[in-house]
């Protein structure tokens, strides 16, 4: 099972990334692609949007069933992948490559504290693997 | 744990996403759900399909049975291997299942009905059958494996050689037997092919030499798209005992002239004559939007609401399509709104087939 260790998880199979610039990019796993299938339809939020941790905010459909997507994070939405959009395959094809928005966090120590109650790469795997 | 085919050993080893359909452990996949359902529009692929139940109908009654028990009407099996749709009502009208019933003389048919209704199929039947002369025999011995696509057959022919001169000149909607095998020009994809009932043993050897030959294995969630594309219901979405044939799309399935009184006629006819007004259909949409409708999702309409039964992304339109109960007065060509999560979306209202024999058949 492909889990990079540089990311935090959340239980509902989105991975969070802080980069350098702060914001945090959030995408699917490689666990969550290949349960969906064939993805065929990505609805993304829109930008400027301010939500907070666990609101559901996206929703990425395969042939076969479409699942929600939640943001790991509080803030503000500053990016939407187009892209993915435009090519919902893509994600199937490389799941940690293809991300799907970016939130600005409105309170970095809150972020943090979000962040680390996310899981590490380890404590995600066993979650997947409990699903397999 | 669910049941399981013969041939479900060898599914686990080719990998297949198994997972589980009407109480039976079965393939969706067996990589890409996609590709698999490509294959089947341009080329060749098979599905398992032993899940579904084989019954021996015999006896000396066996037609008058038919006759009253189906609406669909078996005096049009005249000739032997001819192999019919219908439907199995209730009393109501109400659709207890759809099925195959295949003609060979006057007191041998054999009838396939779907995995998730064969128990509550087989104890109707057996209801149905006491006062006749006529005897059901569940034939669990068999595996059903169905290849289908363009080179569906030609590839049978390359990996059984043998076959040929029994199935080659069968026309669509026909059977007949090579030895043990049972061989039907039908199938559930829009594509030509064929389907073969074959002794449970055999089943993993054909498969084996089917997929040597270039025929992929393919599960049932490409299964779903070919026959949703195809514009074919599927019990116990598009159709149940609370809707009858006629608002299922499936009039053309019923023969409701002539004197033969089959279960559920009278129910039929009142509904035929009844204002056009207070009577459902069942349609094709063709979504307008990217998206992908879903089953339940309310449909709204000039003339009222309606609810979808089926809906998929088509991999061959690259569009969202649907089937959908509305009301009877909306026609085709109108524009309705689908309700996806509290969003409305328009969308066409269409007479399916989407496509079938890899051509896309409404625009």
């Amino acid at each position: 099972m492909n889990i990079p260790t540089n990311l935090k998880y959340a239980r509902s199979h989105e991975w969070a990334r802080q980069d350098g610039d702060g914001l945090i990019t959030v995408g699917i796993t490689d666990h969550a692609q290949e349960a969906l299938g064939d993805i065929v339809f990505i609805e993304l939020p829109e930008t400027g949007r301010k939500l907070s941790a666990g609101t559901e905010c996206a929703v990425v459909e395969s042939v076969k069933a479409a699942s929600d997507i939640y943001a790991p994070v509080s803030g503000e939405i500053v990016a939407c992948n187009q892209a993915a959009v435009d090519a919902p395959e893509s994600v199937n094809q490389d799941a940690y490559d293809v991300w799907l928005f970016k939130i600005r966090p409105a309170d970095p120590g809150k972020c943090a504290a979000e962040l680390a109650s996310l899981l590490d790469a380890e404590a995600y795997g066993l979650v997947a693997m409990s699903e397999e | 744990m669910g049941k399981r085919t013969p041939l479900y050993d060898t599914h686990r080893r080719s990998g297949a996403k198994l997972a589980d359909f009407a109480g039976w452990d079965m393939p969706i996949h067996y990589g890409s759900q996609i590709e698999e359902h490509h294959r089947v529009r341009k080329d060749a692929g098979m599905f398992d399909v032993s899940h579904m139940l084989g019954l021996d109908l015999t006896g000396p009654e066996a037609f008058p049975y038919l006759s009253r028990l189906l609406a669909n009407d078996v005096a049009k099996l005249a000739l032997p291997g001819r192999a019919l749709y219908s439907c199995l009502l209730d009393d109501d009208g109400g659709v207890i299942d759809d099925l195959i019933v295949y003609f060979f003389n006057a007191e041998h048919y054999r009838i396939v009905v779907n995995a998730g209704t064969a128990e509550k199929d087989l104890a109707w039947m057996e209801r149905q059958a006491a006062s006749f002369a006529a005897e059901i025999t569940p034939r669990r011995d068999l595996a059903m494996i169905a290849v289908q696509g363009p080179q569906a057959r030609g590839k049978v022919w390359r990996a059984y050689p043998g076959t040929r001169t029994a199935s080659e000149s069968l026309p669509p909607f026909f059977a007949a037997f090579d030895g043990d095998w049972l061989i039907s020009r039908t199938g559930y994809t829009g594509e030509d092919g064929f389907e073969l009932a074959l002794p449970a043993l055999q089943a993993t050897e054909v498969w084996e030499e089917l997929q040597q030959t270039g025929v992929a294995p393919c599960g049932l969630g490409s299964r779903d798209t070919l026959r949703l594309e195809a514009g074919m219901n599927l019990y116990g979405q598009d159709m149940d005992e609370t809707v009858t044939p006629l608002e299922s799309g499936l009039a053309w399935t019923v023969a409701l002239t002539g004197e033969r009184d089959f279960i559920g006629k009278r129910a039929l006819l009142a509904q035929r004559d009844s204002p056009a007004s207070t009577r459902r259909q069942l349609t094709g949409l063709l979504l307008l939007e990217r998206g992908v409708p879903r089953a339940h999702q309310a449909v709204l309409t000039a003339h009222g609401d309606g609810e979808i039964t089926s809906g998929s992304f088509s991999p061959t339109l690259q569009q969202g399509i649907a089937l959908a109960r509305l009301p009877g007065a909306v026609a085709v060509g109108e524009i309705v709104r689908i309700d996806i999560r509290g969003k409305s979306h328009p969308a066409r209202v269409v007479k399916p087939p989407f496509a079938r024999h890899g051509k896309i058949l409404v625009s």
